[in-house]
């Protein structure tokens, strides 16, 4: 079964998406969805990174020594979350600082990984490269869903741009602090993940243990 | 090696996540004779398992890498670096209450009078540049700065100079003193300025321009209604001439809520490094002979 280029473009933003369904980079998901902007670089950073990285492995896949193949990726992981954070330090300063460190964290997002050992060590870097865009571009709409509810709700505005007049700056809207701590990120989460399910059932993970009943004698 | 890959797009997919990719054979493109094989293909040719392949791709990735990291912060640093000085002003127009948003801040930033001070003395001295003196540089020299025994602020050395900033009322006297602060929180360095009116004692403010607090906890010393605790708070009991009482701490000190910043929830670590670096930086061994002579009015 060839996949289209389509298809791992596509796929990955609803029935294959690395949040909701594969359940990775959750942790840079709570971090950095409190406001949309920094959620909008960090997809941008993310997706750059997934598609070269899965780019370069790929073209390296037949010469990466299996043994040490996760240093290999994590090297050249590294190298380009590197790059990027410089990137953004020379011409994003503002947003760089308010990512701090959760840029440099982007070398341990199990997406960057989980796509370099699943599917770029065993595929040709066109289509890997187009894999890496794909769930980056998919982690990026769950991150950019989280990130308007969380801002919407939490401070009253999107992209800093006031929606919600707050109380403190003499409106009518009370906003909800939770939304703004990380925690509040897992119920958003979880939620998205509850309302994928119930729109494409087959997501639904099968039970690891069966309930059965025995009859006493 | 690319067309080879685009050959066989079948092969490829039928590969499952049990087999081991690198393992497989490389099929040798047609027309290849053996005695054509050079050293390069030999290398390819070889199983990826090879010890002495996996040592040269070892080595071989660290330089490449190394380069394109090297070679990217060298071609951007120069950027980076104007954009840290810009941010550093906009911080001092910023806590000096003056910053409004599209203000050209090279102009604005010309009314504010850079010296360096003598910590010791408390005094200016004429014997550096102010325009370019660099505290951070002076912090590491073993000439201009000396190492601290007791460093409550986790600084480990100590600059004998530093740059303040001086802005003055249309009238010549004195509106504000700009003085640079920083010390350990809990992951990183702050660094920040504090802004004091003119008596010497009374906080203007307080911002940190760099660190690298966890967002969302101890990230919240850069938040504007925390910011906006340390306005009006007193350094020091009896206008000045009393012992250094201003403290972030959970609940207010003996001496009274004026002297008190509520530290920040959830941050504990942070909100001790904050008072920590301020109490040493208003401290005898950080500002206090210079602040005692802006209290003489003698600035």
């Amino acid at each position: 079964m060839a996949q289209t280029y389509r298809s791992m473009l596509v796929d990955p933003m609803v029935d294959n998406n690395p949040i909701t369904l594969q359940v990775l980079g959750i942790c840079s998901a709570l971090a950095v969805t409190s406001s949309m902007q920094v959620a909008l670089v960090m997809t941008i950073a993310v997706t750059t990174v997934t598609a070269f990285s899965s780019m370069f492995i790929s073209v390296l896949r037949s010469q990466i020594p299996s043994s040490i193949r996760i240093i290999v990726q994590m090297i050249i992981i590294a190298s380009l979350v590197i790059v990027v954070d410089q990137v953004l330090k020379a011409y994003a300063y503002e947003i760089s600082k308010t990512l701090s460190v959760f840029v440099g964290l982007i070398i341990t997002n199990c997406i960057v990984m989980g796509r370099a050992e699943a599917f770029a060590m065993k595929n040709p870097p066109f289509a890997s490269f187009v894999d890496g865009v794909g769930n980056g571009l998919g982690y990026g709409l769950i991150l950019m869903l989280v990130g308007t509810i969380r801002e919407l709700f939490g401070s009253g505005s999107l992209f800093g741009i006031t929606i919600f007049e707050t109380v403190n700056n003499g409106g009518w809207y009370v906003p909800n602090g939770l939304l703004l701590l990380p925690p509040s990120a897992f119920f958003v989460i979880g939620l998205l993940i509850w309302a994928f399910r119930t729109w494409k059932p087959e997501q639904v993970e099968e039970r690891e243990y069966r309930i059965q009943t025995v009859e006493a004698h | 090696m690319p067309d080879k890959d685009n050959q066989n797009p079948s092969d490829e997919a039928q590969f499952t996540p049990e087999m081991n990719p690198p393992d497989r054979d490389i099929p040798a493109p047609e027309g290849e004779v053996v005695a054509r094989k050079g050293l390069l293909r030999r290398f390819l040719d070889a199983p990826a398992d090879n010890t002495v392949k996996t040592v040269v791709v070892a080595l071989g990735l660290c330089l490449v890498a190394s380069m394109v990291v090297s070679s990217a912060a060298v071609s951007l640093r120069p950027l980076q670096e104007r954009n840290a000085a810009l941010d550093k002003q906009v911080n001092i127009l910023q806590v000096a209450g003056v910053y409004e948003d599209g203000i050209d801040v090279a102009e604005a930033f010309d009314a504010f009078e850079p010296h360096v001070l003598e910590l010791a003395s408390g005094e200016f001295t004429d014997q550096f540049e102010a325009d370019s003196f660099d505290d951070r540089a002076a912090a590491d020299d073993l000439t201009l700065s000396a190492p601290l025994e007791d460093d409550p602020a986790s600084i480990g050395r100590q600059a004998n100079y530093v740059t303040v900033y001086l802005l003055r009322n249309e009238d010549g006297t004195l509106d504000k003193v700009i003085l640079p602060v920083y010390g350990y929180g809990l992951w990183s360095t702050l660094y920040g300025f504090m802004a004091i009116e003119e008596d010497g004692n009374t906080i203007y403010g307080l911002q940190f321009y760099e660190h690298a607090e966890t967002p969302g906890l101890g990230a919240e010393v850069d938040n504007p209604r925390w910011k906006a605790l340390w306005r009006d708070k007193k350094l020091r009991t009896d206008d000045g001439e009393g012992e250094l009482a201003i403290t972030v701490a959970k609940t207010p000190p003996a001496a009274g809520r004026d002297y008190y910043v509520d530290a920040l929830s959830g941050a504990t670590l942070t909100s001790r490094g904050v008072d920590n670096l301020v109490r040493f930086w208003m401290s005898e061994r950080g500002f206090e002979p210079f602040l005692e002579r802006v209290r003489a009015g003698e600035i």
